[in-house]
């Protein structure tokens, strides 16, 4: 049963359109999914392979520009960025790992906060190529409707998740894991740490800025301080797996269910709307000191997953 | 190079020279910190947005002078440092996770709620402080009649300049010649050495913690007088304060002052050279090339003489 | 013959302190090597040049005639040497059977071949009855012996074994000496940190001595026990400890 549970979900998702959805539930839909993406890529990473990324936000936004400046500057549709989004990742992925894959645990995501910061700053002065703060409209939708973008967004979804459950189970995935226990035990062991760190620095920046090139031909508009905020992007993104779960499948997708629809409700108040950074920083506060493993990670059921999230 | 040039060049090195001891204060704190706790304050900056809210509203409230609202703040701040340690970060240290970055993150998580409180409270405008010596500065053409170049240095800079120094003196004489100071760095040296030598390292914990925020909330009012206030410029100032702590090399003072003052007058050079938005740019930029050519900072050479891992 | 490793005029610094002091010495196929000293004599200094986590700062190592001193550890585990330490570092999160599988895939690329090679390796190091549980919760002598097995599991002709046997209770010491002499007889070539002085005289056939960094002697146990440079070295040590 559990193995077809992907499959059902999928396949529950893929109807869930054609029963008639309001537009905002279906709005609701694309994030949640839009953030499963994000947070499987930074899980990969992160949870897996135990190196914390504090710049997300670096690889959604350069996703997202990749499709922006694609339509600004060369006048051709922003949907060519979700492909070549994938090859400027992995450049992107790879300046930024010979960078910061020398450091390690928290160092390393200093630094790759840093470089979140770097490419925001760097988007906000290259005014010719990105608009800077003015940021970068798309004048003619695609789709008025939001159906067909909830399906794109659910293909990359389902891409992703095979993507990080066949590495997470392959020799990859022991290496991240071995990675995140003990680096130097790891690199004793014949594995080349910084090889099989870039690897996972590379995927996971190429998801994330799906994500973020999807969400450009999506929402029609980006601007720096939002494709690449450090609270909105970088740290929602670590919330999304620690409240979800670190390490495990399913608690990205469960994490951004709930921050999601946190978000949303708690924007629906009238008084606390402006107050939601503190709620999240709240929340973020709780979780680590008493669900330090997230949801999935915590239910006591499959307490046996713990650490890593398989077991044949 | 004539004689404009020349003025601009040194006029930016002594801006950030100026700078650059301010940035020094910031980055000491962060750097006990991590020397004594092994982690990072991601609400480093955020701490110092809250001494800047306490020394403004004791200025316009009760017309206390920002220089002297140091030893109001300050002490406050070493409370409010110790009660997150006590309260927040202290369980998290007994947690146990996958991920040991917990403790960052949840620096993060405080930084925020308290950048949201600020702008819930105060709103999200800018402020400046009207001391009545704001604008105020020595010529050099005040102290030489025939100077060829025309130098001028801001009397609020200069002075907090000049304060954060007695401070870092002060701190100095703390952590080398008391009984508390020493066991604080004995803790960051070599934590179960240590415990054996009967060194309470809870209670260092907590007092770094304290000293820390209080290092940074002076910073805070030294800043008064010379910048805006806002709430969200804590994250600014976290990032440069773990800047200098990279620069300088995790855990060591020394190294802080000195990577505050390169990033100082660097920051200075590309605001005037290249553009005042790339100014944090080029923060960055140091901060690679450090990363990559100097990975254990300036302490690294500094401490060539003593013994690896 | 000709010697598997040769350690060749190998010096380390930290600083101005030498922690390794020209050391040479040979280890020749199938033999089981000891390498003793008193503490801060340089021996786990020393294994972490040979494994490659310090590059020497003079001298050369060589494994089978090549020169692997300035290569990365992965290469050189790659190369045939695997090493355990003496502050054991299991993958905590990680089963005992995924511990060594992490290390199998170093030989195999299949994941049912690597299964099996680790399923044999458990069994050999009598681990087998544990693979389930996370290595974090296993007693000390078994998180040593694990340490053993993930080694093993990297196909090596050289082990080097950092005081595998201490804070062994007497049982667990017997079987982990069963267990080195039957490595042995497989064929791998042994390098041994040891403090425990009957055990390391009882399993070695040769043993090199050093003593702040400098070797100071080298011969069989025989000759070491009646060194005097070494019972020198030892005065104010324990011997049997």
């Amino acid at each position: 049963m559990k193995r077809y549970a992907p499959y059902l979900i999928l396949g529950i998702m893929a109807i869930l359109p054609l029963i008639g959805l309001s537009t905002y539930m279906l709005h609701i839909l694309i994030m949640v999914i839009m953030w499963s993406v994000i947070g499987m890529a930074w899980n990969l990473l992160g949870g897996y392979c135990g190196q914390v990324s504090f710049g997300h936000a670096a690889f959604f936004g350069v996703g997202a520009y990749t499709a922006g400046i694609l339509y600004y500057k060369l006048g051709v549709s922003a949907w060519w960025g979700v492909p070549l989004s994938v090859l400027i990742l992995v450049v992107e992925a790879l300046i930024i790992g010979f960078i910061c894959l020398r450091l390690r645990g928290p160092f390393f995501a200093l630094a790759t906060l840093a470089m979140g910061e770097v490419m925001r700053v760097t988007a906000e002065n290259l005014r010719d190529f990105t608009q800077g703060s003015l940021g970068i409209m798309l004048k003619e939708r695609t789709w008025v409707e939001k159906t067909w973008y909830y399906y794109i967004i659910l293909l990359i979804a389902a891409v992703s998740f095979v993507v990080v459950k066949k590495v997470i189970e392959s020799r990859l995935g022991y290496y991240f894991v071995a990675i995140r226990e003990d680096q130097d035990a790891a690199e004793s062991l014949g594995i080349n740490t910084t090889l099989y760190k870039t690897i996972a620095l590379c995927i996971s920046a190429v998801l994330t800025g799906l994500a973020g090139a999807f969400y450009t031909n999506y929402m029609g508009y980006i601007d720096p301080e939002v494709v690449f905020a450090l609270h909105d992007i970088s740290i929602v993104t670590i919330m999304v797996v620690m409240v979800g779960g670190v390490a495990t499948f399913w608690g990205p997708v469960v994490g951004s269910v709930i921050m999601v629809l946190l978000a949303e409700f708690i924007r629906s108040l009238p008084r606390l709307g402006s107050a939601h950074q503190t709620l999240f920083g709240i929340l973020l506060i709780v979780i680590i000191i008493f669900l330090p493993n997230g949801i999935v990670g915590d239910f006591p059921k499959i307490k046996r997953i713990f650490g890593f999230g398989r077991r044949s | 190079m004539d004689a404009v040039a020349v003025e601009v060049l040194l006029q930016t090195l002594i801006a950030g020279l100026l700078l650059g001891g301010l940035y020094a204060l910031i980055g000491i704190g962060m750097t006990l910190i991590m020397g004594v706790m092994k982690i990072i304050n991601l609400a480093h900056g955020e701490l110092m947005m809250v001494a800047m809210y306490l020394a403004y509203w004791l200025f316009v409230l009760l017309h206390i002078d920002p220089y002297i609202s140091v030893l109001i703040v300050a002490p406050l701040m070493f409370f409010f440092g110790m009660a997150i340690q006590r309260f927040l970060i202290n369980p998290v240290l007994k947690v146990e996770s996958i991920l040991p970055e917990n403790q960052v993150i949840l620096t993060v998580g405080i930084g925020m709620v308290l950048a949201n409180l600020a702008t819930i409270f105060f709103t999200s405008d800018y402020r400046s402080t009207p001391v009545d010596y704001a604008s105020e500065a020595w010529y050099l053409s005040d102290f030489w009649r025939n100077s060829p170049i025309e130098l001028s240095l801001s009397v609020p800079w200069t002075v907090s300049f000049v304060m954060a120094v007695l401070i870092t003196v002060a701190l100095w004489f703390f952590l080398t010649k008391t009984d508390t100071g020493k066991s604080i760095r004995a803790t960051a040296q070599d934590i179960e050495a240590a415990i054996l030598m009967g060194v309470n390292v809870e209670r260092m914990r907590l007092i770094t913690f304290g000293l820390g925020a209080a290092l940074v909330g002076a910073a805070g009012c030294l800043f008064i007088p010379i910048y805006y206030l806002y709430p969200s410029l804590g994250g600014k100032f976290t990032l440069i304060a773990f800047v200098i702590t990279i620069l300088g090399g995790l855990g060591s003072t020394v190294g802080a002052i000195i990577g505050g003052l390169i990033l100082g007058v660097f920051e200075s050079l590309t605001a005037t050279y290249i553009g005042m938005g790339w100014a944090p740019v080029g923060r960055f930029v140091i901060f690679i090339i450090a990363l990559i050519f100097l990975p254990g900072g300036v302490a690294s050479i500094l401490r060539r003489h003593r013994l690896g891992r | 013959m000709r010697p598997l490793l040769e350690v060749k005029d190998v010096s380390r610094f930290f600083g101005g302190l030498a922690a390794v002091m020209d050391v040479s010495f040979s280890v020749y196929p199938g033999e089981i090597v000891g390498l003793i000293g008193p503490n801060g004599a340089g021996k786990t200094t020393l294994f972490n040049v040979i494994n490659g986590f310090y590059k020497p700062s003079k001298g050369d190592i060589y494994f089978k005639e090549k020169k692997i001193s300035g290569l990365k550890p992965h290469q050189i585990c790659k190369l045939g040497i695997a090493r355990t330490f003496q502050v054991v570092k299991p993958l905590q999160r990680m089963s005992v059977m995924d511990n060594v599988l992490a290390s199998a895939f170093l030989r195999v690329k299949s994941k049912t071949e690597a299964r099996e090679r680790a399923e044999e390796i458990l069994r050999f190091t009598g681990l087998y009855d544990d693979r389930d549980k996370l290595s974090k919760g296993l007693p000390l002598g078994k998180r040593k012996r694990l340490e053993i097995a993930r080694a093993l599991a990297t196909g090596p002709e050289l082990l080097l074994l950092d005081e595998s046997f201490a804070g062994l209770n007497p049982t667990e010491l017997n079987e982990s000496i069963e267990i080195i002499k039957k490595i042995r007889d497989s064929g791998i070539t042994i390098l041994i940190i040891e403090h425990h002085m009957k055990v390391i005289m009882s399993i070695s056939d040769r043993i090199v001595v050093l003593n702040y960094g400098e070797k100071i002697a080298e011969g069989t146990p025989q000759e070491i026990a009646n060194n005097p440079v070494v019972v020198e070295a030892y005065l104010g040590e324990a011997v049997d400890a």
